[in-house]
């Protein structure tokens, strides 16, 4: 039996009276890539936020390899191996393309507040984020500022931001959003790549991606999971059809 | 005892509507263009100034009504020709135009007026004894502070619940972006709330000149109290920033009048200790004597603990 | 050995200018000029640590400056008296500590947030400590403050101090230690994160970083720097007031920063040298310098937001690609019509000071070596004429320079392709 990453049980969220996530249960297992779909307003986005920390849930819990990690801060979160990337491209946009790499490789590699080290003398670290540009092909790019960056290419950056500390557990959030054909191919690659061996979870609204991408697929409709299965099972389920696939699928 | 506490009331009130009169300006500023305006006390001095140059040329009642419009015309001229160019920099470089503004300003009233306090007594119309109680006098000047600041509450009450600029200025205190959605010239409406605000800080300016003092220096003094009044009460309220006036004068007010100090304190429970340095200044300090640090210390606590402040819906 | 040259050339410079200048300059009032830009310099660059570095806009920064002086002074009378056994040269270090160990709790207590929050208490904290100041005298010195005596038996280098240039020396090593470690913390993992927090603080905490650990950290290193300044100033002086710890300091460090460019690492030493410059020299002429700073400061915010430095930079890629010569015909031809509008300005500004300040308003006014009535209407005619024609030609050669920018702009495009 495979371990499981992630597990979410029975979370409940609510801003105010009105309730977004409504019991929800999943579980990730170590290596899948899994996705998570589902019509607008369903909750994508705040279930990522509750994983990583960003909001506190209401009642339920969240677990990383066994451990509870609901409502402890996105920082400490993230120090225990969960990382991930947003919907609006959220980078450093003063800091160079190289730099924003740099500083996501600083923590995981031991150099934290360090105020002793010169981070022009770090090998590794700069030897890392040398490869890390490489494999999302930004490597001609490495010394611009991240905020004049082509979009596409932020969204590239943003990704490499989120792998870069290899983190065992990865969250995208719409990565290809905003992009076109060839660059949503280009990028569908790109996350298959860097996120070899790893754990993903995705939200995504491009079927092609997830159908493409996921080992497992779960269906988010008013903050519940009405199911999760194989992507085969998943178009076939007529439960999902009826919420959310219609006949986009045919 | 009474006749402490009866008069400490009174003149809380007079000095919290005074407060309100300010802070009411700059709390709907910061709500609706989110800049927080270092600049709004001198904008109460200039109204000093003018009130008690005008209260020269043609007397004071002129002055009341002059003084302040001179000063929302200069409000409003700041914000068309100042805050917007910087608005593209971003809020930080929108506040530090207001500080920079603050202290030309400050500058200018030197350039003009000197470094003394001008001598800008109370109109002759309004320098009597309105009662005597216990042998303290109430002067009707005081009272007529009192009368002003509750009209222009009202007036401001009026304005924002029953015209359409102030429903648009209410919508904005609660859905800042919302308001450009709903195709209102916000320009505009950023152009008169910064002028109305100022105005209002200029009535505070001619009537507060002649209660507290006008010097150069005046602004300075007042700014800290005012930015203390609209965190405490929480940013963008108005409620919050009436009550916490109403509080910090009241605090203000009370604590001058009170000479305990630590060391009566550890007297009245029994404890009387030799110390020296440092804890002997500690133990002395009399209550009447924190009034200066007192609304600082409220304020980072506030900020601290409660950002959103006493009556605030939202954080800065 | 050029990329020796390179890499250290400049500090090399810096290192002979600072030698040197006190050689040049011999008056005593170049000396104290010295060695106030010095105190300035390091003043400067640790409040742009705050700003410029980790986005934290501090309004009560001579808190630290403040603090750092007044117990650098008790530590100097200390071992003058023979109770601390501390040679003068190190006495800045206790002024550091004491930053530190203010910077520690009050970076705490005030980084929870960054943006206006944290601006206002920065404010609260300030105004808080200038107010105590005055309650406290045994320690502030209440209104005379407290005084000291530099010429101590124990130092490291056998120097005296009673010289004021001896005292020069011992700011510029100072200057250059703290000038070189602000410089190389921008380099290490701290300073590139403080960076990462003040672009976004929100995804910094999803790279395994808290912004509020973060920035009291950097907030620390900054006060360290700010204390170390302020017992160079208790040396220098060999006294200090509650006004240090208050608004004004603040103030103007904010402004001299700002005005530098905060967006340089040099920017804050521009700064700090102009605005210094101004403060000793124009101080001394007129009584109106504080309004020509709060102009030029509200110039800069309005039309130059990157500072002088901002301005200097701007300029270097039109160096690189050789193309400054075409930008100088309409820089000397602006240069004209702003040099009129300020002197017009300027005497108007000097009629009105004269006018309120001075015991007798009917005394001539000398201004550049004339001597005139105040109230005479030629002057103020002539003042405004200035004025009004300068900025009528101001606004055309401006459109000059424009012009000029854009077809330097469009040539280095062209050279692109």
């Amino acid at each position: 039996m495979t371990a499981v990453a992630l597990k979410i049980v029975d979370v409940h969220k609510s801003f105010g009276s009105s309730k977004i996530i409504n019991g929800v249960h999943l579980e990730v297992l170590k290596g899948e890539r899994h996705a998570v779909i589902g019509p607008n307003g369903a909750g994508k986005s705040t279930l990522f936020n509750l994983i990583s920390g960003f909001y506190s849930v209401s009642s339920g819990y969240i677990a990383l390899n066994g451990q509870i990690i609901s409502n402890m801060a996105p920082h400490l979160i993230n120090r225990r191996g969960l990382s991930r990337s947003f919907q609006v491209t959220n980078i450093f946009p003063k800091m160079t393309v190289f730099e924003n790499i740099r500083c996501a490789l600083l923590w995981p590699m031991g150099y934290r507040h360090s105020f002793w080290h010169m981070v022009g003398n770090l090998k590794k670290v700069n030897a890392k984020a040398g490869e890390i540009l490489e494999r999302i092909r930004l490597a001609d790019r490495r010394d611009i500022p991240a905020g004049l960056l082509a979009y596409a290419e932020q969204r590239a950056l943003e990704i490499g931001i989120t792998i870069a500390g290899d983190a065992d557990v990865i969250l995208l959030d719409e990565p290809t959003a905003g992009m076109s054909q060839s660059e949503t191919a280009h990028a569908v690659e790109l996350i298959r790549t860097v996120t070899e061996g790893k754990t993903l979870l995705v939200v995504e609204h491009d079927m092609s991606v997830v159908f493409g991408l996921a080992d497992h697929i779960s269906v988010l409709v008013y903050g519940q999971v009405v199911a999760t299965d194989t992507p085969e099972k998943i178009r076939q389920n007529p439960q999902v059809q009826e919420a959310y696939l219609g006949k986009e699928i045919e | 005892m009474l006749e402490y506490l009866l008069f400490s009331v009174l003149n809380s009130l007079v000095l919290g509507m005074l407060l309100f009169m300010l802070s009411s300006g700059l709390t709907l500023i910061f709500s609706m263009m989110g800049v927080l305006n270092f600049a709004h006390a001198s904008f109460y001095m200039l109204g000093a100034y003018f009130g008690y140059q005008i209260t020269q040329a043609v007397g004071f009642w002129p002055a009341l009504v002059i003084a302040p419009l001179l000063v929302g015309v200069i409000g409003a001229l700041v914000e068309r020709y100042g805050l917007r160019t910087v608005h593209k920099y971003g809020h930080v470089a929108e506040l530090l135009f207001t500080v920079g503004l603050a202290f030309i300003i400050e500058e200018g009233v030197n350039l003009i007026w000197g470094r003394n306090a001008m001598t800008y007594p109370v109109p002759q119309s309004l320098d009597f004894p309105l009662f005597t109680l216990f042998s303290t006098e109430f002067s009707t000047y005081r009272m007529f502070m009192l009368l002003i600041s509750v009209a222009i509450f009202i007036g401001l009450y009026m304005v924002l619940t029953r015209t359409r600029i102030g429903l648009i200025i209410q919508a904005a205190l609660t859905h800042p972006q919302g308001v450009s959605a709903l195709g209102h010239n916000v320009p505009m409406v950023f152009m008169m709330v910064f002028g109305g605000g100022s105005a209002l800080a200029g009535v505070a300016g001619v009537i507060g000149g002649i209660f507290l003092i006008t010097e150069p220096a005046m602004a300075a003094t007042l700014g800290p109290i005012v930015f203390v009044v609209i965190v405490v009460g929480g940013m963008g309220s108005l409620t919050g920033a009436f009550v916490a006036s109403l509080l910090l004068a009241a605090i203000q007010t009370f604590a001058v009048g009170l000479e305990y100090s630590l060391t009566d304190l550890f007297a009245l429970v029994g404890i009387h200790g030799q110390v020296s340095g440092l804890l002997e200044d500690l133990g002395r300090i009399q209550l009447s004597h924190t009034g200066p640090i007192l609304p600082y210390l409220f304020m980072v606590l506030m900020l601290m603990f409660r950002p959103k402040g006493l009556m605030g819906k939202r954080e800065s | 050995m050029p990329t020796l040259l390179r890499r250290y050339g400049i500090w090399a410079a810096a290192m002979i200018m600072c030698g040197v200048l006190p050689l040049i300059f011999k008056s005593s009032f170049s000396i104290s000029l010295l060695s106030q830009m010095g105190i300035s310099i390091i003043f400067a660059l640790s409040y742009n640590m705050l700003l410029g570095q980790g986005g934290m806009l501090s309004f009560g920064h001579a808190v630290y400056l403040g603090l750092g002086g007044f117990l650098s002074m008790h530590a100097l009378n200390k071992i003058g008296g023979g109770a601390l056994p501390l040679p003068l040269e190190l006495l800045p270090l206790v002024g550091g500590m004491a930053g530190v160990v203010a910077g520690v709790v009050f970076g705490w207590l005030s980084t929870d947030r960054s943006g206006t929050t944290f601006a206002l208490i920065s404010l609260g904290i300030g105004e808080l400590i200038a107010a105590s100041a005055l309650m406290l005298p045994s320690f502030f010195g209440g209104e005379e403050g407290i005084s000291g005596n530099r010429m101590v038996k124990m130092t490291l280098t056998g120097f005296k101090f009673g010289k004021s240039v001896e005292v020069y020396y011992l700011i510029a090593c100072w200057m250059l230690l703290s000038v070189g470690l602000m410089y190389l913390l921008t380099k290490t993992p701290l300073g590139r994160v403080a960076n990462a927090v003040r672009d976004n603080p929100e995804r910094a905490a999803f790279i395994g970083y808290n912004p509020r650990s973060v920035r009291t950290l950097q907030f620390t290193l900054a006060a360290f720097f700010a204390g170390l300044a302020g017992g160079l100033f208790a040396i220098n002086y060999e006294i200090i007031t509650a006004e240090m710890v208050g608004a004004h300091p603040s103030g103007s460090v904010l402004m001299m920063t700002y005005i530098g460019g905060v967006g340089h690492f040099f920017g804050p030493i521009i700064g700090a040298v102009l605005v210094t410059f101004m403060q000793q020299s124009l101080a001394g002429i007129t009584h109106a310098w504080l309004l020509y700073f709060g102009l030029l400061f509200v110039m800069m915010v309005l039309w130059a937001p990157n500072g002088l430095a901002g301005l200097i930079m701007m300029h270097e890629p039109v160096w690189k690609a050789g193309l400054l010569r075409r930008l100088l015909p309409s820089y000397l031809a602006i240069l004209v019509p702003t040099l009129v509008m300020l002197t017009g300005i300027m005497i108007l500004v000097e009629i009105n000071y004269h006018l309120s300040l001075s015991i007798n308003p009917d005394d001539p006014l000398t201004l550049f070596g004339i001597a005139f009535n105040a109230r005479s209407p030629v002057a103020w005619g002539l003042a405004i004429a200035l004025a009004a024609v300068g900025l009528f030609f101001f606004r055309k050669m401006v459109r000059w320079v424009n012009q000029s920018w854009n077809e330097v702009t469009q040539a280095m495009k062209g050279a692109d392709r």
